[in-house]
């Protein structure tokens, strides 16, 4: 330990002084006192920020991480210290304060073991009350919050309160927020209204009790409707809220009323895309017994934004029923957008109609139609679809669908894919006859000539 | 209510038209008959008090204003006098002897206020009113630069100014201790104290500016000269455990003290104090003080690296044959000598030493001397000391590195994660939140409700069990014991196996050494090296991390002092690269 000589030096990867070179600034001689001085006020502005603004923002992450392991009383833990944020000497940091603590907060509430309706209800009204811009949001998601635990009649006193607030010009700046809460408020007439019609269903025509039901049923409605057709009229996804505005409608006999609603819904630009807005439609149009080509007309929308829609047999059963030639390609193109898609590849029901459908096209003389669907398809399809595991499996599982699936198959592919050979190497009594078909159909329609 | 003052109104009432008047207790007038509240309010008119009446009419119009407010009189200095006072009595429950309070912090702050002429001067610095608008600032508002109110604190303070200039005459000199101002604080809307204002603005050539991170330079520089058993690493320990009082000190003024304004950008803190900051502030402060060289640091004191070396040694486990060592590297790099750690303030380069970092890389620089610490040799002797430790299980045991780290890296993260989640839930705010303007006032205090409100709800949803209690002051942070596996004891483990006979004297077995930093940074930045984690060992990583955590400090300016000792030990080795390429000279050992 004494003689000192003893102890050579171990040299790391990089050497110390390499980096020092470059902590200066400029390995080329020249030297920019400006610079240094400016690097360091940004080194000392870094360092200035507060202890306070750290550990708040360590809270709110650990707040998050106890939220995410469901560990409400930690959260709790973490939420009485991080409220002192509110009291944040930085403006910008105390407004944003509120949301996330209200956000979390309420999160919290919900889930605690200790937390019960009335603390909640203290806490949303104590948070709707900091800061002029929260009110509407707090007030809305408190009222789901009461609906969640079936306190209509607090709801609807909320949303009533909710309603009625007014600041100034914040007020008119938060215009699409009140017509929310209008809307839910709406939403829950709706319900009471739904109710009674309930009632009024079961009562006699004849009964005294009828009368005065039905005409406190059409108060209702009244007020309701008008809590509701301001907010759709605004661009957006509004699905209950139309859905029950136009069942009153329809319920009232103003069947125009509805139609208008529906379309204005469904077809207006200004409004995002939205499917259940054409499915809505469709249902109201199919009711009506509208003509063919107008449910027609609405589904090709609704094909254009879910090709897998549970409704594109309807329409195709629709299609086929048209004359009209393009609708028996379009019915075509139909059928094999709905199998692209993986959750349908066990629907026998498309199998089904795609096996007669390509019948039918390649005796109509019609297989240029079936080429331009099949080029897009035949680089994945037969992986896809035709697999040698699906082939064992389907057969296993499901010896109708595993036919139709070959017949598709063999006209698609030909007679030497792998579905089609191993399905037709199997014995089946019952399906003997059906085999027998689809081998001759496969013979005589089959695209891919050996 | 007084009937007696309230004669002087002679007016009939304007609802009841009786002439008979109280005072609420707002100042107001109202009809004793009707009870009809008046506008005017109350003067006061205590003429015996003001000089003229000049100041009379402007106290009329100022007195409406500052009636929430009102309290005692008092300075800013005074403020800082009081959380010394909170300082030095938490410092005597800890231990400390009571001339520390009497005699050496009483002097020390006498002699600041001397230096800083605020008093026992000729012409104390309050008398002295001008306009200075000096370039140079103290870093002492570091923590309220981003201050966005500031903006409208510097109307009102701007205001005040012209206002304190418009009667000059009034200042006339006077004696300190203060006696109260007549005119108290007519002119200061913006600050509870008299001189808030005048004070935040003052900016000197050459003064050092009390702030409240200084008053903890004070304490230490007092436990210097007492040569108390406290480190500096210590009392900013103590005060992050709340044992020393520093956030929040004004809450504990007396009730008559009024602080608003810019009181709260003097006094209310938010951060914890920085190591390294409130070394700098020691220093700076001992060197304006003008202090003549503190006690010496001898070898029977507390602050002596061997002393503290034994502390940590046992503080992080390791085993007490070390010391021999520690004491042999003190020896051979001279830093046990009392001039050497000795404070002496005067001195053509004032520097203290840092007693506590260094005797930590003292004990790393040990560390890399028997293990070598290059993610290899460490393992391989704790393979033989494992070996050894299974055969021999009635010896005495072989120290085993692998075991010593698996058991300190498990307490130690264990510690942090504790102290990471009280930090996260540290509770910043006062009881008695601090406004920047009367306007502000009652948004303030309503801001303040609705925290304890909500703090209220939530702490019914805590986990039952109740918080571990407050922590009694220690120096120590672990305590380690033979019966617990997870915190096996460490300090009676033998060094055999790592040290062989060499003639009489025993050496290391590992013949190698590697140098933390290998060339010193000479640019004009102020650091000497740098620590970029990376570059290193993992085990040296351990140490460093593990160390400059007990302490409370920066993994580099740790590293910076395993530097400079070895900077000492290696004098040699560092001339001699001076003369040759450094690079070719090294040779690499893998």
């Amino acid at each position: 330990m004494t003689d000192m000589s003893d102890f050579s030096e171990l040299m790391r990867p990089s050497t110390e002084g390499d980096r020092m070179e470059t902590c200066v600034l400029s390995g080329t001689g020249m030297h920019f006192p400006w610079l240094q001085k400016y690097l360091n006020s940004v080194l000392t502005e870094r360092k200035k920020e507060k202890a306070f603004a750290q550990t708040t923002t360590e809270c709110l992450s650990l707040m998050q991480q106890a939220l995410l392991k469901h560990q409400w009383q930690q959260a709790a833990g973490y939420m009485h210290s991080y409220l002192q944020v509110l009291e944040d000497w930085d403006v910008i940091k105390r407004q944003a304060a509120p949301e996330i603590i209200w956000k979390l907060g309420s999160e919290i509430l919900f889930y605690h073991p200790k937390s019960s309706v009335e603390t909640f209800n203290t806490f949303a009204d104590r948070m709707k009350n900091i800061g002029v811009m929260n009110y509407l949001k707090i007030s809305l998601q408190h009222a789901l919050y009461l609906l969640h635990h079936g306190m209509l009649e607090d709801a609807s006193r909320n949303l009533h309160q909710a309603e009625t607030w007014r600041y100034g010009d914040k007020s008119s700046s938060q215009e699409v927020l009140i017509n929310l809460v209008q809307a839910y408020k709406g939403l829950l007439q709706y319900y009471t209204w739904s109710k009674k019609k309930m009632e009024l269903s079961q009562l006699d025509e004849e009964d005294y009790a009828y009368n005065t039901a039905s005409q406190s049923m059409l108060n209702h409605s009244w007020k309701t409707s008008i809590n509701l057709c301001a907010l759709i009229q605004i661009p957006g996804v509004w699905d209950p809220f139309v859905k029950s505005y136009v069942e009153m409608l329809d319920f009232y006999g103003d069947r125009d009323g509805a139609r208008e609603v529906l379309t204005n819904y469904a077809y207006d630009d200004k409004f995002p895309s939205n499917p259940n807005a054409h499915v809505y439609l469709y249902n109201f149009l199919k009711k009506e017994k509208a003509p063919r080509e107008k449910l027609i007309s609405v589904l090709k929308i609704l094909y254009q934004i879910v090709p897998s829609h549970k409704l594109m047999f309807e329409f195709y059963r629709l299609l086929r029923k048209s004359e009209k030639e393009e609708d028996q390609k379009l019915g075509l193109e139909v059928l094999f957008g709905v199998l692209d898609f993986a959750g349908c590849t066990r629907n026998i029901t498309a199998w089904k109609y795609l096996a007669k459908h390509l019948r039918q096209t390649l005796a109509g003389n019609r297989l240029a139609w079936i080429q331009e669907l099949w080029d897009s398809r035949k680089n994945w399809w037969p992986n896809f679809h035709f697999s040698f595991f699906w082939a064992k499996s389907d057969w296993k599982e499901e010896k109708t669908l595993a036919c139709e699936k070959a017949l598709v198959a063999g006209i698609l592919l030909g007679k030497g894919c792998r579905y089609f050979r191993y399905i037709s190497k199997q014995d089946h009594q019952v399906l003997k006859k059906k085999m027998k078909r689809m081998k001759k159909s496969v013979k005589k329609f089959s695209i891919v000539k050996p | 209510m007084d009937l007696e003052e309230a004669k002087e109104l002679k007016e009939r009432c304007t609802q009841c038209a009786a002439v008979s008047w109280g005072v609420t207790d707002e100042g107001k007038y109202y009809c004793t008959s009707c009870h009809n509240v008046t506008e005017r309010s109350k003067e006061v008119v205590d003429t015996a008090a003001i000089p003229n009446t000049k100041i009379q009419a402007i106290s009329r119009g100022l007195k409406r204003k500052r009636k929430l407010e009102k309290g005692w009189d008092w300075y800013v200095c005074e403020g800082f006098q009081l959380i010394l006072c909170q300082q030095v009595e938490a410092l005597k429950t800890l231990g400390v002897g009571p001339e520390l309070k009497n005699d050496v912090l009483h002097s020390f702050w006498k002699r600041y206020l001397q230096k800083s002429k605020q008093a026992y001067c000729k012409n104390p610095i309050r008398t002295r009113r001008r306009k200075t608008t000096a370039l140079e600032d103290t870093p002492s508002h570091s923590d309220w630069d981003s201050e966005p109110e500031l903006i409208s604190d510097f109307i009102c303070s701007s205001f005040a100014e012209s206002e304190a200039e418009s009667q000059p005459d009034l200042h006339t000199q006077k004696p300190f201790p203060i006696i109260k101002a007549p005119n108290s604080g007519i002119a200061y809307t913006c600050s509870g104290s008299l001189d808030g204002v005048e004070y935040s603005q003052r900016k000197e050539k050459g003064i050092v500016k009390m702030t409240v991170p200084r008053t903890l330079a004070f304490c230490y520089l007092s436990l210097l000269w007492q040569r108390e058993a406290i480190t500096l690493s210590d009392l900013l320990r103590f005060v992050e455990e709340g044992h020393i009082p520093y956030i929040n000190t004004f809450e504990h003024f007396p009730e008559e003290m009024k602080l608003y304004g810019r009181d709260k950008l003097i006094f209310a803190i938010e951060s914890w104090p920085i190591y390294e900051d409130i070394y700098k502030n020691t220093i700076e402060l001992a060197t304006f003080l003008d202090l003549p060289r503190f006690p010496d640091i001898t070898k029977d004191c507390y602050l002596h690296p061997d002393i503290l070396c034994m502390k940590y040694l046992m503080e992080v486990n390791l085993p007490d044959e070390m010391h021999n060592l520690t004491c042999q590297v003190v020896k051979m790099t001279g830093i046990g000598e009392a001039d050497f750690l000795t404070f002496d303030p005067i001195a053509k380069k004032a520097k203290t030493v840092k007693y506590d970092v260094q005797a930590i890389a003292i004990i790393i620089v040990v560390l890399k001397l028997l293990f070598l610490l290059n993610d290899n040799l460490e393992w391989s002797l704790s393979d033989i000391a494992e070996k050894y430790n299974e055969k021999n299980k009635k010896d005495k045991p072989w120290f085993d590195f692998r075991k010593w780290y698996q058991v300190m890296k498990k307490s130690i993260d264990e510690k942090k994660q504790k102290w990471e989640e009280a930090r996260a839930k540290y509770l910043w705010k006062s009881e008695k939140p601090l406004y920047l303007s009367s306007y502000n006032r009652p948004v303030v205090y309503k801001r303040r409700e609705v925290v304890v409100n909500l703090q209220k709800q939530f702490s019914t949803l805590i986990d039952s069990t109740p918080v571990a209690e407050k922590q009694n002051p220690s120096s120590f942070q672990f305590n380690w014991t033979e019966e617990n596996p997870n915190r096996t004891c460490f300090h009676g483990h033998s060094l055999q196996g790592i040290l062989k006979k060499k003639g009489q004297s025993l050496t290391t077995m590992n013949s190698l050494y590697w140098l933390s930093t290998q060339k010193f940074c000479k640019s004009h930045c102020k650091h000497v090296t740098t620590y970029e984690e990376s570059y290193f060992s993992q085990s040296y990583q351990f140490v460093i991390s593990l160390f400059s955590f007990l302490l409370r400090i920066k993994t580099s300016s740790l590293h910076e002092e395993v530097s400079l000792i070895e900077k000492r030990i290696f004098k040699a080795k560092y001339n001699q690269s001076k003369k040759k390429p450094s690079k070719k000279k090294i040779r690499k050992v893998k």
